[in-house]
């Protein structure tokens, strides 16, 4: 095989590509087709056809002008708590877990408790928090980082107290001061568990933002699921699901980019320690 | 490597060790006194389970001792020391995988506030030295077990120290590369002056590589001999190893390592004269010449303890410039 000039290494790298990009649209499409043909002339008010379904897309969502539109009304409050939440939690998550991961003692002390409150289904809170902080973007805000600072706390933990004893001795002999160990050591060295628990903590914050969003309903994409499902607009709900579920998959697909630059090393590493090469 | 670093005394006195953790106590090393003179390569073997890897780390400053105290160049040992550099038998995890081969070398220097344009002057120095000059921008994990050794020695190399500790730092590469850092160490080591610690188990390592090595007993640990390898400074895979004296050295210290092993706790445990002390009467020009030395070594000392004689001197010495 002769393929390693430039133009035929650009052509096999677009042609993975392609085929990267069918593997992750085909079955998808699959779906979405037997949907489509399940559901034509569906005279069930509770099952629409998803021709209905897709025309909500148009008449619902897209209205213009674009922003006045309940695509902008809903989906940017909602995402918007979302990535605040979100990130409170990964910050929150990650600076008590090196913390906590680096202190012995101070594990020992707090693990317990930590055990109690990881164990609370997020979702309970809804109506506790509602208490002290209203039903305004504060309690929204508050129930996704309460629920999503856990996995992400927990992860770090792990990524800290898992670090490599070598390596710590290595930064310890050279005399490696304390901010210079946290970002040439203790970050990295955790990285990828912390993108562990970070995965993890995502989906649970989408779940936790129309979650919140249902409970004290006046924006967001909850909110729009849970009026359309009280006026019987079904096929409008079915249509702020497949909304719901992009968004999905858009917040995945900017963490996996994300993860892979940050975690470039930790893949290649991955490669050889299990080539044993 | 343009300055020339200059190594420092190391002194290890009445050194104990005992973990007490979970269960009995173990004591690790009993006591353990000895000099390393500034810019010396000193070799320490002993049994498996000597307490070797526990000295090492002890000298390093990353383990505190039960008692006892370890000085670098008059300076007690209380943390890492500043001017040592280590070199540990796991290359694989003392390097951050994250991090490319030239920053893994520059990250200790930038803890020293070495200037940017000296640092990069620094690593590509050292990564020159261990023959490694295209290797920068690699990880670690992208070379062999040899190369990423090269890479920890580069490393310590660049951040030039004034002592380097070696633990066990080619047990896990092949024979080949073995010999190979081997010449290397002993390379850097003439060039920048640096006192060398290297812990091994391999006898023929030791005596090839050190100009003393340090036997060491079985746990509870103590100094057997301090054996001087007398091979000249320029050492030699093959000229060297196959040098009488080289064998005579080894072997000698191979039974008495031997005998440690089994429980000996002193050169008269074990049999074993002094390896300076030739065992059958057949003694070369130079071993006649260190005997010598020895034996004149004594009185001397004695003369110098004497408390008596000083002030005498310095009386006459005064009187004198009086007069």
């Amino acid at each position: 095989m002769s393929a390693s000039t430039p133009a035929a290494r650009v052509l096999r790298a677009a042609g993975l590509g392609l085929w990267k990009a069918v593997l992750f649209v085909l079955l998808p499409a699959v779906l979405v087709t037997i949907w489509w043909f399940a559901s034509a002339g569906s005279t069930d008010p509770q099952v629409p056809a998803l021709s209905v379904v897709l025309e909500k897309f148009s008449t619902v969502w897209f209205t213009e002008p674009f922003s006045q539109s309940l695509f902008v009304k809903a989906v940017v409050p909602s995402v918007t708590r979302l990535l605040i939440g979100f990130g409170i939690a990964l910050v929150l998550g990650v600076v008590l877990g090196v913390l906590i991961g680096t202190f012995r003692p101070l594990r020992d002390f707090l693990e317990p408790a930590l055990e109690f409150f990881r164990a609370i289904p997020p979702p309970i809170l809804a109506p506790i928090l509602m208490l002290f902080l209203g039903i305004d973007h504060a309690l929204k805000i508050a129930i996704i980082a309460v629920g999503a600072v856990w996995p992400i706390l927990l992860n770090t933990i792990e990524g800290v107290r898992g670090i490599d004893p070598v390596l710590k001795d290595t930064a310890q002999a050279y005399r490696l001061g304390p901010a210079r160990r946290l970002f040439a050591l203790t970050l990295p060295g955790a990285g990828p568990q912390i993108f562990t628990g970070a995965r993890q903590a995502l989906s649970i914050a989408m779940i936790l933002m129309v979650i919140g969003e249902m409970f004290a309903a006046f924006d967001g994409i909850g909110s729009a699921i849970a009026t359309f499902q009280a006026t019987f607009a079904t096929a409008s709900m079915w249509s702020a699901v497949l909304i719901l579920g992009s968004i999905g998959v858009v917040l995945a697909l900017l963490f996996g980019a994300v993860e892979r630059v940050v975690l470039k090393w930790y893949r290649g590493y991955l490669r050889t320690q299990r080539g044993g090469a | 490597m343009a300055g020339k670093t200059h190594g420092a005394d190391l002194s290890v006195r009445n050194v104990r060790k005992v973990y007490t953790g979970r269960g009995a106590a173990v004591e690790a090393i009993q006591d353990l006194s000895f000099d390393v003179k500034a810019g010396e390569l000193v070799c320490v073997v002993g049994p498996s389970g000597a307490g070797k890897t526990t000295l090492l780390r002890i000298l390093a400053g990353l383990l505190g001792s039960t008692s006892g105290e370890v000085a670098l160049g008059g300076d007690l040992v209380k943390g890492p020391p500043p001017g040592m550099a280590v070199v540990l038998q796991e290359y694989g995890r003392s390097l951050f995988p994250w991090m490319t081969v030239a920053k893994n070398i520059e990250l200790p220097l930038k803890e020293k506030g070495v200037p940017k344009a000296e640092r990069k002057r620094l690593v590509q120095e050292a990564l020159d030295a261990v023959s490694l000059a295209d290797a920068g921008r690699s990880y670690p994990w992208q070379l062999s077990g040899g190369m990423q050794q090269r890479v920890a020695i580069a490393r310590a190399v660049a951040y030039e120290p004034q002592v380097l500790l070696m633990d066990e730092p080619f047990a896990a590469v092949d024979a080949q590369t073995r010999l190979e850092l081997e010449d290397l160490v002993r390379a850097l080591w003439q060039r920048l002056g640096v006192t060398v610690v290297f812990v091994t188990h391999d006898i023929d390592e030791a005596v090839y590589l050190g100009e003393h090595v340090f036997v060491l007993s079985n746990r509870p640990t103590i100094l057997l001999e301090k054996v001087t390898i007398d091979l000249g400074a320029n050492r030699d895979q093959v000229a060297t190893r196959t040098h009488p004296e080289f064998g005579r050295l080894r072997n000698h210290v191979y039974e008495l390592v031997q005998h440690a092993k089994k429980g000996a706790r002193s050169l008269d445990e074990a049999g074993l004269a002094p390896a300076w002390l030739p065992a059958n009467g057949e003694t070369t020009v130079r071993q006649r010449e260190l005997i010598t030395a020895q034996a004149l070594a004594a009185p001397v000392v004695d003369a110098t303890a004497d408390v008596d004689d000083a002030p005498v001197d310095d009386a006459e010495q005064a009187g004198s410039a009086e007069a």
